[in-house]
């Protein structure tokens, strides 16, 4: 957790000598807080306090990045238990396994649908995010052919799985380059683990079930021969043992500083789950509780698309509501004399309404006005969403044009823009819809000729 | 070994226990939890979520094919329906009398009796009644639905701020459970059921609706304000204490992407088993807020969820 500056301040030698260039050592520590300066500057601060600041200043969970390209994986450091207390940073790694037992030819289609998989969403592109190996065969030629395969086709991140360390040793030879992680170091192999991961300076995973103080146990180990960034895997695979887990992991990191746990945490769905189905389900529980990389054993872009919308919707700052791009947006497949309704852009406003229009047998035209993300009550209240508003939007995206009729429908709560944005939009004929998104579908049956 | 001491919250509060059923009729127990969702090392976590099952007392128009082929030709008998439904292994029956809709056949509480009273002895599952969602109707039918279900403990709904005095007064009447329900948010949440327990209605007859966004489709602010409502109760606010309803499958099922199979990216993937894993993961991700029942529409997505329940169950 972060110091203040009286806090720092017990650790400088508080002599006020001003060679940092502050007036005082409080002075210094207040800049420091604020993170404006760096503790070096200070030519007589003690090795201990310099270690401890150090260890204070550190983040909970520690950022890890796998991978080394523009689509690198950045993970961990995160700050809370709960959505709605601040937000969730760094959305989870998808990766998804390949085995080198697997026919060859089979890796390679596999690695090149996801590679290429890519569904747009709110005006996102959402793509999976990597490829682990596993060097199931136990044979070095084998996984190396495998590796050697995968990277031909993607430089996509990897993870490298194989617990034999001489086998990872030949391998990251060849693409430590592109800084896989390393799966895994275990009590047993931490030290060479270790030592690869030092020498191509690759993130490495530590992978033990026992319990999180053995889990702990093999991390400072590595962490005491040098290795900084670590990825956590207690070895629980099913629901209930991994949400406690991976809870467990998060609270020692978030409420007790422990640092020792304090990394991002990979998850095997697939290991547990009796179907894709299920590994859908359990890969949803890894985003919302606490998983950094997630390694798929299915792919089908019938279990992506939800995960990959799933991942968007829990990773959205709940302070900075996602808002719809203004414009006139298509529900259904409308003709040009097709309802045209009109409401704000606060994502929930447009879900709640474009969903009841798709559900109301009318394909309809929405047209979505900048409100800055507010509802379509606060909006108005607030005085982005008038009368000016909804005919400057109307003429903007040339409604006019798209549609043969001159009807715009208002919603229920704003029924009082009526009369003014008749005076504003002349040739049009200005309708009150309904209060609720819900009963949309009822007013156009009743009101709308068509 | 370095030593690891898991931080235990210390919750000093815990959700009601609601009763649904019972008197002759299957009962079972919701809510009841000292813990957040499954987090058995730390608190009691006693009563498994529910699943519910959607029936109609009107065949449904709009319903996706493949939820119909899924039911076949029980959709048009809310008895064979919910028979069906408990051959699917439904927890609870999720009748929604939707034909008392001004659109869709505008029928009143004589018809609402009459279904009631069919499904009540076509099933010895508790039941959940809701309305068409229109307030006059709703309050027409559910009144209706309450005297014929009097003494079953069925939960009814909607009950919402404009109609929580008829429904509360039905409820206390017969002796039932008021599914009190606010648009996505704890403070308008906790209001409801302050004016519910101020007209006489006990803490132990609510069940909370949050309102349910499906996946894509506003699932975040759902899960967040289940999220903040759990914490509140357990932190002590018996105001929010209430078990959890949540209608996981009408949300998802509603959508673009379960509806639709032609004309769509092929990104999205096989339009049917797109639409199960949509309506699994909007259930299972708000069974993971705290949702103790989920209404579910699809007999897949029910054994899923089902197996997915036991699994977080076991200790």
């Amino acid at each position: 957790m972060a110091l203040t500056g009286i806090e720092i301040y017990k650790f400088l030698p508080k002599t006020n000598c001003k060679e940092c260039g502050f007036p005082t050592c409080l002075a210094f520590a207040m800049k420091l807080a604020a993170r404006g300066v760096e503790l070096s500057l200070c030519p007589y601060v003690s090795e201990e306090s310099k270690q401890a600041l150090e260890a204070a200043a550190r983040p909970p969970i520690r950022l890890v990045t796998i991978g080394a390209g523009e689509r690198r994986i950045e993970v961990g450091n995160e700050v809370v238990m709960f959505r709605h207390e601040k937000t969730f940073y760094h959305p989870p790694g998808f990766v998804v396994r390949v085995k080198d037992t697997d026919p060859a030819d089979a890796v390679a289609s596999l690695v090149d649908e996801v590679a290429g998989y890519s569904v747009e969403r709110v005006g996102l592109e959402l793509r999976l995010d990597g490829f682990a190996v596993e060097n199931e065969s136990k044979d070095g030629g084998n996984f190396f052919k495998c590796v050697e395969l995968v990277t031909s086709k993607t430089d996509l991140p990897l993870i490298l799985m194989s617990e034999d360390p001489s086998i990872m040793g030949q391998v990251l030879e060849k693409v430590a380059s592109a800084k896989p992680l390393i799966y895994a170091a275990t009590k047993e192999s931490w030290d060479k683990m270790a030592e690869l991961a030092l020498k191509h300076r690759c993130p490495l995973a530590v992978h033990e079930p026992a319990g999180l103080g053995e889990l702990a146990a093999v991390v400072e180990q590595v962490t005491g021969a040098g290795v900084e960034d670590v990825v956590l895997d207690p070895g629980a695979r099913d629901f209930g043992e991994s949400l406690s887990a991976l809870t467990q992991l998060r609270r020692l990191a978030l409420k007790k500083s422990f640092h020792l746990l304090g990394y991002p945490i990979i998850t095997f769905p697939g290991e547990a789950a009796t179907s894709m189905e299920e590994e859908a389900l359990l890969a949803g529980q890894h985003v919302a509780k606490y998983a950094g990389i997630i390694v798929l054993d299915h792919f089908s872009p019938s279990m992506s698309y939800p995960l990959l919308t799933l991942r968007l919707n829990i990773y959205t700052d709940p302070q900075k509501p996602i808002q719809m791009t203004p414009g006139i947006y298509e529900i259904g497949s409308p003709k040009q004399e097709s309802p045209l309704c009109v409401t704000t852009n606060f994502s929930l406003t447009y879900f709640s309404i474009a969903g009841e229009l798709e559900s109301s047998g009318f394909p309809s035209w929405l047209l979505v006005c900048d409100t800055e993300g507010l509802s379509v009550l606060t909006s108005w209240a607030a005085g982005k969403f008038d009368a000016e508003k909804i005919a400057k939007t109307v003429k903007e995206f040339n409604v006019a044009e798209r549609i043969s009729h001159r009807n715009v429908i208002l919603p229920g709560h704003v029924a009082v823009l009526r009369g003014e944005l008749e005076e504003e939009l002349p040739d049009w004929k200005v309708m009150v819809g309904p209060r609720e998104a819900v009963d949309v579908g009822g007013f156009l049956k009743q009101h709308w000729a068509g | 070994m370095p030593v690891v001491e898991v931080p235990i919250e210390k919750w000093t509060g815990k959700v009601k226990e609601v009763r649904l059923g019972g008197n002759g009729r299957r009962s079972e127990v919701v809510g009841g939890e000292a813990t957040l969702p499954f987090l058995h090392f730390e608190g009691s976590f006693p009563n498994r979520p529910l699943i519910a099952i959607d029936v109609r007392d009107c065949e449904p128009r709009d319903w996706s094919p493949h939820l119909v082929a899924a039911w076949g030709d029980v959709l048009a008998d809310p008895g064979a329906w919910a028979r069906k439904a408990v051959e699917f292994g439904a927890d609870i029956i999720a009748l929604s009398l939707r034909s008392a809709h001004p659109e869709e056949g505008n029928t009143g509480a004589d018809e609402a009796r009459r279904t009631v009273d069919k499904v009540l002895s076509a099933v010895d599952l508790p039941l959940v009644i809701t309305g068409p969602g229109v307030a006059e109707k709703d309050n027409e039918v559910l009144v209706a639905a309450s005297e014929v279900a009097k003494g079953q403990r069925v939960a009814l709904g909607n009950c919402e701020e404009k109609n929580h005095r008829t429904i509360a007064a039905a409820c206390i009447a017969d002796g039932h459970v008021a599914i009190a329900k606010t648009p996505i948010e704890i403070n308008l949440a906790k209001q409801l059921n302050i004016l519910l327990c101020d007209v006489g209605l006990s803490p132990d007859s609510i069940l909370l609706d949050p309102t349910t966004g499906a996946l894509g489709y506003g699932i975040e602010y759902t899960y967040s304000v289940m999220e903040r409502l759990r914490l509140a109760g357990l932190g002590g606010d018996a105001m929010t204490a209430m078990p959890m309803i949540c209608t996981a499958g009408e949300e998802s099922w509603r959508q673009k992407e379960s509806k639709v199979s032609e004309g769509v990216p092929e990104a999205w993937g096989d339009p049917l088993e797109r639409a199960l894993i949509w309506e699994g993961v909007t259930a299972s991700m708000l069974i993971a807020a705290g949702a103790d029942i989920v209404v579910l529409r699809h007999p897949r997505t029910v054994e899923r969820v089902k197996a997915v329940i036991d699994k977080l169950m076991r200790v």
